[in-house]
C-alpha cells in the first residue's frame, strides 16, 4: 500500500480543534468558489497549492493499480517480506476468489497485523468525529472535483503516467484484516514450507526490519532467490542472511532502495527552498558515497550508528532549550535503538524528560519486542546470553522514565503529560493519529524538533502545519542494499541469471559478469531465456533392476526405466512400481539403427544356417526390398525393406533364433 | 552406505549423553554430558574413542547439544576448552542463554563446596559458549555443503530440542529427552513426519504408563498444603531451570486459590534471573501461557520471594526451591541436613534420582531412617518424603507413539535401564516391526542407509509421468460370489501412472532420463521395426450345414469363422482384449487375417499345391515383443481342425 498517498488529504486531528474547523471552512469555501467559477478552469487548475487545497475526506489509498484486473485465484502463493510489504495485503485476501497461500515470518505477521489494527483504528477514530462515508464514491473522486485539485495533487491522484485513478480504495476494516490474519501461514528464518510437494520456500532475514526477510524457493527443476530491501549489518534486526541465497538458479533482486535515494535527490532539488526549516539533512549521503569492497564491513552499522547519535543530541540539546522532541518514525528498530540511547544519553545528561509512545497498539508492540530475542541483531542477543534484559525500556517503563498510552487524549496521559517531552508515534504520512495534534500544538514552538524519515515528500508533508517554526530534522537511515555492493554480493552469490527492475537500468550499465540478467518492470511478463533438467532421485532397488545395453555408435549405456514417480518434499523420486506390473507388461523391445545384411548373414551362417540373399527389385527397376532365405535347418525367409523387417517362419523356435540375431545386428532397448 | 553411531554415554544408562553419528562420512556428535553419578574419570564421555590424535576438530563435523541438562551437555565446556575441539556447536536459543547458567553453577558446587580440583573454569564457560550457534526450532541449517540439521520441540525442558540431520538420502533423528504429553508452562514435543532411517530416543520410562498429570498434581499440593498449614518446612529440591518454575507455577497459582500467605523461597539468585529467561523466552514454553503474556507474563510469581540462609533456622512454616535436584550436595543438601530430622517437615524427590546421591537413597528408604553421607556425617531422616511422579520424559506409550508416527527404518535406544530398554526393544519389533538395538557405552553400530541415484530427466519424460494412465476393467461376474457382487462395481477404473523412460549413461555426464521419441531424436536414429509373420493352412471341416457349402467360402461364411475363432480365443485368452474387426482379429500386436494370396510370402515350408475347398490359409503378423502370444494363437487356430 502507497502510504505516501495519504498526503493529499488534510490531516485527521484526534480531537476537535482548529484545525477541524478550517477544514470544513475550506471545504465549502472551495465548493462555492468551485461554482462560481465553473467556467475558467484553468484559473482553478493554477490555484497554488496550500493548506485548504487539501482533500478533506477519509483517506483513501493507492494500491497496485492492476490488482483488480487480476483474476486472484490464479495466484498460488503470496511471500510477503516485511510488515510495511503487508500492509495491502487484505485488500487481496478479502477477494472471495483468493485461495493461495500467504507466507511470513513470525514476527513480520505480528508486526504487520499491529501497523494494520493502528491503521483501521485510525479511521475508526475519524469516522466517530466525522461520521461515515455516505458511499463508496466519495465526493471528491467526482470528476468536477478532481478537476479543481491543483496540478500538484492530481498528479497524485492520477499517477505520473495517468493511470493510477483505479488503484484507489477505502481501507479494510478491522475484520478484514482479521479474516487476512487467518490466512497467513508464519515462518521461522530458514524454515523449509512445502507448498504442494514441489516448491520448498524458505524466509532468510533481510535485515531491513525485525522480522522482514528475502525468500529463497526452489524445485526439482530450479530455485529462485527473492532478494528485497537488505541491510547487511543491521541495527536492530537480524542481518542479511546472503550465504543463504548462494548458487540459486535466478535472483529476482528487488532492491528498490537505491533508486528511491536518487529520486529523491531530484525531488529535493525540484523544492528546494520549500523545506526550508530543514536544519539538517543526513540524506543521500550513504547512496552516493564510495563503495566497499567488503559486504560487511562496520562501516554502514558505524554510520548509523552515527545518525541516531546525532538524532539524540539533537533532541537533548533541543530539550535544553525547552522545547519537546516528536518523533513520529515508523520502523520499529529504529524506536528501540533510539529508547536505548535516550536511556543513555538523558541520564547522562541527569535529565529526566519523560519519554512518551503513543500508539493503539504501543503495548502490544513493545511486549512483543521483549519476547522475540530470535529475531534481533547480534549485539542485542549476546545481552540475553550475559544474563543483561534485552532491553532498557523495561526498567524504564517501571521507573516513569517511559509511558505507553494507546491514544493522545487518554485519561492517563492527560494526567501523567509534561513538556517538554518526547514523544514516538507512527507517523502515517502526518496526517493521522497522534503525530498530527502534536505537530499542530509544536508547529509554532522554534524550540521543539521533529524528526521524520526521508521518503515523504516534506513540502506536502508539511503543508498543513505551516508556517512552521518547529525544526525539522530529516534522516535516512539505511533501508537497502548499496549499488556498489550489490555487484560484489551478486558476485559472491553466484547466480546464473538476474533479474533486475527496470528502474535500475541505468544504473547497472554494461555489466562483465558470468551470469546472464535481464530486466522486469510492471506488468510485464518475463521469461527467463534458461532451461535445465528437472533433478530425479532414483531409489536403488529399482536402479538395480536396471539391465544396460551399450549402444554401437556411441560410447553410451542405455537402460529401460520403468517406475512409479513421486513428488516428495521439492524432489522428483522415482520408486520400484509393483511387482506385478512390472512382469505382467513388458513394453515391446524397439530396435532402431540399419541393418547390415552382410552382418546378418554373418550371424546366421554362424548359428549354422544355410542362408541365401535376393534382392528384388519392382517393376521399374529400383530397388525394393532384401530377402534372406534360410533353407536349413529349416524353412524361413527374412524379408528387409528399409526400416522395418519381417521374419516368416512356421517353426517357433528358429523364428526367435533368428529375431535375436536381428537384435544383434540392431541396437535394441 | 552405512551410518555408524558410536555410543560414548547413556548406553544402557542414564547419565553422560553422548553419541557420536557417522553419516555418509560426516561426524556429527550429539551430546556432551557428563554423569552425576562419578566423580572420576567416568564422569565424562570416553572421547578418545572418537579419534586417536586427538583432533577433534578435524574428526567431528559439529556438535548437538539438545538441552540445557548436565547429563547432556556438562562436559561440553571441558571437551571444547581443555580437549580443545574448535568446531561448531549448535543449540537452541533458550539452551544457549541458560546452559551457561547450569555449567556455571556445577562448577561452583564442584569446587568451592566439595573443594574438589576444577576441571574447567568459568572463562572456559564463557569461551566455550561463544563458539555456540543458537538456532531456531525449524530453522534448517546447513552446516555445511552436505550436512543439514534441524531443530523440533521436545518439551522436557525450556529450549528442549530433537534434532534432525541429513547428509545425501541419509537422514536421523536425535531426541534427546522430550516429553509426549504438555505440562504446565511446556507444550508436547513436536515433530514433522520425515523420512528416516534411524531413530536414537531415551528411553527413561522404558516401561512405565502414567496417568493423568492433574492427579498427581493435586497431591503434591495436598502434601504440600497439610504441611505448611502445621507449621512445617517443605523442601523442594529441584533443578534450577525447568522443574522449579513448573512446581512454582502450581504453588504460585494454588496461594492465590487458597489466600496463603506462607512464603515461598527461591534459593539464591540463580533460578531468580531463571524467571527472567523463562520472561524473554516464554515463545519456548507450552501455546496456553504463550497467550496470556499480552496481560502478564506467567513468570512474575506474585508469592515468591528470594531465600536467605539466615532464614534456614527461622520460626514458621515456608517452601523452599534449592538446587540440585538430587540432593547430591549443593545448597539442597545443606538445607536438607537441617530439615530432615524434624517430623513437621516435608522433603519431595524428583521423578528420577541418579544411583549414589542423597535422592536415590531416600527413594528407597523407610523412615525413619540414616543416612550416612562419608565417614563423619550422618543424618537421621524423620520428615516426611513426597515423591514427584511428574517427569518431564515421555512413558513409554510416548516412545511407542513417537517412534511409530516417524516409521524410521532403525530405532537405537539409549539414556535408560538395561531390563526395562530390553523390554521397549522387544515391543518396537513385534509391534511396530522396527529393527531396535541398544549398545552399550563404547560400542558402535553401523546401519545401513536409504540411497537414491542422481539422474537428470526432461520435461517431456516428467510431463509424460504426471499425465494420467487409466485403465478400465471388467470385473469378471462369474468368479464372484453374490455377496461380492453387490459390492463390487462391474466397471473398475485404475490411475496406475507408471513412469517409463530411457535411463542414458554417458562417460563423464550425469545419468540422464528422457523418454523413447526424444531419445531416437538425440541420436538421430530411426525405428526400426522387426515383425514376424506366419502364414497356415487349416482345413475345415463342413460346419453343420454342410449341404448349403458347395462352393468357395463365402464372404458371409468367412465372417463367421472368424467370429467363432475370436470367440475361442476370447475363451482361451481372458486376460487379452480379443478384438474382431470384421477383416481381422487383432490381440496386442498380433493380427490374424484369412489369406487368399496364392503367393504369400509368408507360407514356408508347405507345399502350395493343392487347394482343398475346405482348407483356408490364416496369415498372422505380429511384433516381435509378442512373439509368445502370438505362437499360443497359432497353435489355437491350427487346432481349429480338430476341435470341430
Amino acid at each position: 500500500m502507497d502510504l505516501s498517498s495519504l498526503a493529499i488529504f488534510s490531516p485527521v486531528p484526534t480531537s476537535s480543534n482548529s484545525i477541524a474547523y478550517n477544514r470544513k471552512f475550506s471545504c465549502s469555501s472551495e465548493k462555492y468558489a468551485g461554482l462560481e467559477l465553473n467556467e475558467d478552469k484553468r484559473l482553478k487548475i493554477d490555484k497554488p497549492l496550500d493548506a485548504n487545497s487539501l482533500i478533506g475526506a477519509e483517506p483513501h489509498y493507492r494500491t497496485v493499480k492492476n490488482l483488480l484486473l487480476w483474476n486472484v485465484s490464479f495466484i498460488d502463493v503470496v511471500l510477503i517480506s516485511s510488515p510495511m510489504g503487508m500492509l495491502g495485503l487484505p485488500f487481496l485476501t478479502r477477494n472471495k476468489d483468493f485461495s493461495a497461500k500467504v507466507y511470513a515470518t513470525e514476527a513480520t505477521a505480528r508486526i504487520g497485523q499491529l501497523m494494520m489494527e493502528d491503521l483501521v483504528s485510525m479511521h475508526k477514530e475519524y469516522r466517530q468525529f466525522y461520521g461515515a462515508e455516505e458511499s463508496d464514491a466519495p465526493q471528491w473522486m467526482k470528476w468536477d472535483e478532481l478537476e479543481l485539485l491543483p496540478l500538484e495533487l492530481r498528479q497524485i491522484v492520477f499517477g505520473a503516467d495517468g493511470t493510477e485513478f483505479g488503484g484507489w480504495m477505502p481501507l479494510y476494516s478491522a475484520a478484514d484484516v482479521k479474516a487476512c490474519m487467518l490466512k497467513v501461514e508464519c515462518l521461522k528464518y530458514a524454515e523449509e514450507a512445502c507448498y504442494g510437494g514441489t516448491l520448498i520456500i524458505q524466509a532468510f532475514s533481510s535485515g531491513l526490519e525485525i522480522g522482514s526477510c528475502n525468500w529463497g524457493i526452489s524445485g526439482p527443476k530450479a530455485s529462485i532467490s527473492y532478494i528485497s530491501s537488505s541491510v547487511f549489518s543491521s541495527a536492530a534486526a537480524m542481518s542479511f542472511n546472503y550465504q543463504a541465497l548462494q548458487r540459486s538458479d535466478v535472483i529476482l533482486y528487488s532492491d528498490f532502495s537505491s533508486c528511491n535515494g536518487l529520486d529523491k535527490f531530484d525531488n529535493d532539488d525540484n523544492c528546494s527552498g520549500a523545506a526550508g526549516n530543514n536544519y539538517s539533512n543526513l540524506s543521500s549521503d550513504d547512496v552516493n558515497s564510495e563503495g566497499h569492497d567488503t559486504l560487511l564491513n562496520d562501516e554502514e552499522y558505524l554510520e548509523e550508528m552515527e545518525k541516531l547519535n546525532f538524532i539524540c543530541s539533537c533532541s537533548v540539546d533541543c530539550i535544553k532549550a525547552g522545547g519537546s522532541v516528536l518523533i513520529p518514525i515508523a520502523r520499529i528498530g529504529i524506536t528501540l535503538q533510539l529508547l536505548e540511547r535516550f536511556a543513555v544519553n538523558l541520564a547522562s545528561e541527569n535529565m529526566r524528560v519523560p519519554i512518551f509512545l503513543i500508539s493503539s497498539v504501543a503495548e502490544e508492540l513493545i511486549a512483543f519486542t521483549n519476547i522475540i530475542p530470535e529475531w534481533l541483531c547480534e549485539q542485542w542477543q549476546d545481552r540475553l546470553y550475559s544474563g543483561q534484559p534485552l532491553f532498557s525500556h523495561v526498567e524504564m517503563l517501571k521507573d516513569g522514565r517511559l509511558y505507553l498510552f494507546p491514544a493522545i487524549h487518554s485519561l492517563k496521559l492527560l494526567k501523567t503529560w509534561q513538556e517538554p517531552c518526547i514523544v514516538f508515534c507512527p507517523h502515517w504520512s502526518l496526517r493521522l493519529g497522534p503525530v498530527v495534534h502534536l505537530l499542530l500544538r509544536w508547529s509554532a514552538d522554534q524550540n521543539s524538533l521533529l524528526v521524520m524519515e526521508e521518503g515523504l515528500d516534506a513540502n506536502l508533508a508539511l503543508l498543513p502545519f505551516k508556517p512552521m517554526a518547529m525544526k525539522v530534522l530529516q534522516c535516512s537511515f539505511v533501508s537497502g542494499i548499496q549499488m556498489q555492493k550489490s555487484h560484489h554480493l551478486l558476485k559472491i552469490l553466484q547466480p546464473r541469471h538476474v533479474l533486475f527492475p527496470e528502474i535500475l537500468r541505468q544504473h547497472i550499465g554494461p555489466l562483465e559478469t558470468v551470469f546472464s540478467f535481464n530486466y522486469y518492470s510492471e506488468n510485464k511478463m518475463v521469461h527467463i531465456p534458461y532451461m535445465k533438467d528437472s533433478e530425479l532421485d532414483i531409489t536403488v532397488e529399482l536402479a538395480c533392476q536396471l539391465q544396460y545395453t551399450t549402444l554401437k555408435q556411441q560410447d553410451m549405456n542405455i537402460s529401460r526405466l520403468k517406475g512409479e514417480l513421486m513428488i516428495e518434499h521439492g524432489r522428483y523420486r522415482l520408486h520400484l512400481g509393483n511387482d506385478e506390473q512390472v512382469s505382467s507388461h513388458p513394453r515391446p523391445l524397439v530396435h532402431f539403427g540399419r541393418i547390415d545384411l552382410n552382418n546378418l548373414l554373418t550371424a546366421l551362417q554362424k548359428l549354422d544356417m544355410n542362408a541365401t540373399l535376393e534382392e528384388v527389385t519392382g517393376a521399374a527397376g529400383s530397388h525394393k526390398a532384401s530377402r534372406i532365405h534360410v533353407s536349413e535347418p529349416s524353412k524361413a525367409m527374412i524379408e528387409v525393406i528399409e526400416a522395418q523387417t519381417v521374419i516368416s517362419a512356421a517353426d517357433e523356435n528358429i523364428a526367435s533364433v533368428i529375431s535375436q540375431a536381428i537384435s544383434g545386428v540392431l541396437d535394441c532397448i | 552406505m552405512v551410518i555408524e553411531c558410536l555410543v560414548l554415554g547413556a548406553g544402557q544408562e542414564v547419565g553422560k549423553s553422548c553419541v557420536v553419528v557417522t553419516i555418509n562420512g560426516k561426524r556429527i556428535m550429539f551430546d556432551c554430558g557428563m554423569h552425576m553419578g562419578y566423580l572420576d574419570h567416568r564422569r565424562y564421555p570416553d572421547f578418545s574413542l572418537i579419534s586417536k590424535s586427538h583432533d577433534f576438530t578435524r574428526s567431528l563435523s559439529c556438535i548437538i547439544i539438545t538441552h540445557f541438562h548436565l547429563d547432556h551437555i556438562g562436559a561440553l565446556p571441558y571437551f571444547t576448552q581443555v580437549c580443545g575441539y574448535n568446531g561448531p556447536i549448535y543449540m537452541t536459543y533458550p539452551t544457549k542463554a541458560l546452559a551457561p547458567l547450569m555449567l556455571e553453577d556445577y562448577r561452583k558446587v564442584m569446587v568451592d563446596r566439595r573443594g574438589e580440583e576444577e576441571q574447567f573454569s568459568s572463562e572456559h564457560i564463557v569461551e566455550c559458549m561463544k563458539k555456540v550457534t543458537a538456532v531456531d526450532l525449524k530453522q534448517t541449517i546447513q552446516v555445511d555443503e552436505d550436512l543439514q540439521i534441524r531443530a523440533y520441540y521436545a518439551g522436557h525442558v525450556l529450549g528442549a530440542a530433537m534434532f534432525y540431520a541429513k547428509v545425501g538420502d541419509a537422514a536421523i533423528v536425535y531426541t534427546g529427552d522430550y516429553n509426549m504429553t504438555p505440562d504446565r508452562h511446556l507444550g508436547a514435543a513436536q515433530i514433522d513426519r520425515l523420512q528416516l532411517d534411524l531413530v536414537i530416543t531415551e528411553s527413561t520410562y522404558a516401561t512405565t504408563y502414567r496417568d493423568s498429570k492433574y492427579v498427581r498434581e493435586r497431591e503434591f499440593l495436598k502434601a504440600v498444603h497439610k504441611c505448611v498449614a502445621s507449621g512445617g518446612k517443605v523442601l523442594i529440591p529441584t533443578f534450577a531451570l525447568g522443574r522449579a518454575q513448573e512446581l512454582c507455577m502450581l504453588l504460585d497459582d494454588y496461594w492465590e486459590r487458597m489466600n496463603l500467605k506462607v512464603p515461598i523461597y527461591f534459593s539464591a539468585g540463580l533460578t531468580i534471573q531463571a524467571n527472567m529467561y523463562y520472561k524473554v523466552l516464554i515463545n519456548w514454553t507450552s501455546q496456553k501461557v504463550k497467550d496470556t503474556y499480552a496481560t502478564r507474563n506467567a513468570f512474575d510469581f506474585k508469592n515468591v520471594l528470594s531465600f536467605d540462609r539466615s532464614l534456614i533456622n527461622a520460626p514458621g512454616a515456608c517452601v523452599l526451591f534449592a538446587t540440585p535436584g538430587m540432593i547430591s550436595g549443593g545448597f539442597s543438601l545443606e538445607v536438607f541436613k537441617q530439615w530432615a530430622p524434624c517430623e513437621k517437615n516435608l522433603v519431595t524427590l524428583p521423578g528420577y534420582c541418579v544411583a549414589g546421591t542423597v535422592g536415590h537413597k531416600l527413594m528407597s528408604a523407610k523412615i525413619p531412617t540414616q543416612i550416612r553421607l562419608d565417614e563423619d556425617v550422618q543424618i537421621n531422616v524423620r520428615c516426611q518424603i513426597h515423591q514427584l511422579s511428574f517427569s518431564p520424559h515421555t512413558d513409554a506409550k510416548g516412545i511407542m507413539d513417537l517412534v511409530k508416527f516417524l516409521s524410521p527404518k532403525h530405532v537405537i535406544l539409549v539414556h535408560g535401564e538395561k531390563p526395562k530398554m530390553v523390554t521397549l526393544k522387544e515391543k518396537i519389533q513385534s509391534e511396530l516391526g522396527i529393527q531396535c538395538y541398544l549398545p552399550a557405552n563404547s560400542e558402535s553400530l553401523c546401519i545401513p542407509t536409504t540411497h537414491h541415484i542422481k539422474a537428470g530427466a526432461s520435461d517431456a519424460f516428467v510431463r509424460s509421468c504426471l499425465s494420467p494412465n487409466f485403465k478400465f476393467l471388467k470385473t469378471n461376474s462369474a468368479e464372484l460370489d453374490d455377496s461380492h457382487k453387490r459390492t463390487m462395481p462391474l466397471l473398475q477404473v485404475y490411475d496406475d501412472r507408471v513412469s517409463e523412460g530411457i535411463l542414458t549413461l554417458q562417460k563423464n555426464q550425469s545419468p540422464k532420463v528422457v523418454n523413447q521419441n526424444e531419445f531416437m531424436e538425440a541420436l538421430g536414429v530411426e525405428k526400426h521395426e522387426v515383425k514376424l509373420a506366419h502364414c497356415f493352412r487349416v482345413y475345415i471341416p463342413d460346419s453343420e450345414s454342410g449341404d448349403a457349402s458347395d462352393c468357395l467360402p463365402s464372404t458371409s461364411r468367412k465372417g463367421s469363422l472368424l467370429h467363432l475363432i475370436s470367440e475361442k480365443l476370447c475363451r482361451e485368452l481372458p486376460d487379452f482384449d480379443v478384438q474382431d474387426c470384421q477383416e481381422h482379429i487383432q490381440i496386442q500386436s498380433v493380427v490374424v487375417s484369412f489369406c487368399s494370396n496364392e503367393k504369400c510370402p509368408h507360407r514356408t515350408g508347405v507345399s502350395l499345391q493343392s487347394v482343398d475347398k475346405k482348407e483356408v490359409h490364416f496369415c498372422c503378423s505380429w511384433s516381435v515383443a509378442d512373439d509368445a502370444l502370438a505362437w499360443r494363437i497359432v497353435a489355437s487356430i491350427k487346432n481349429l481342425e480338430l476341435d470341430t
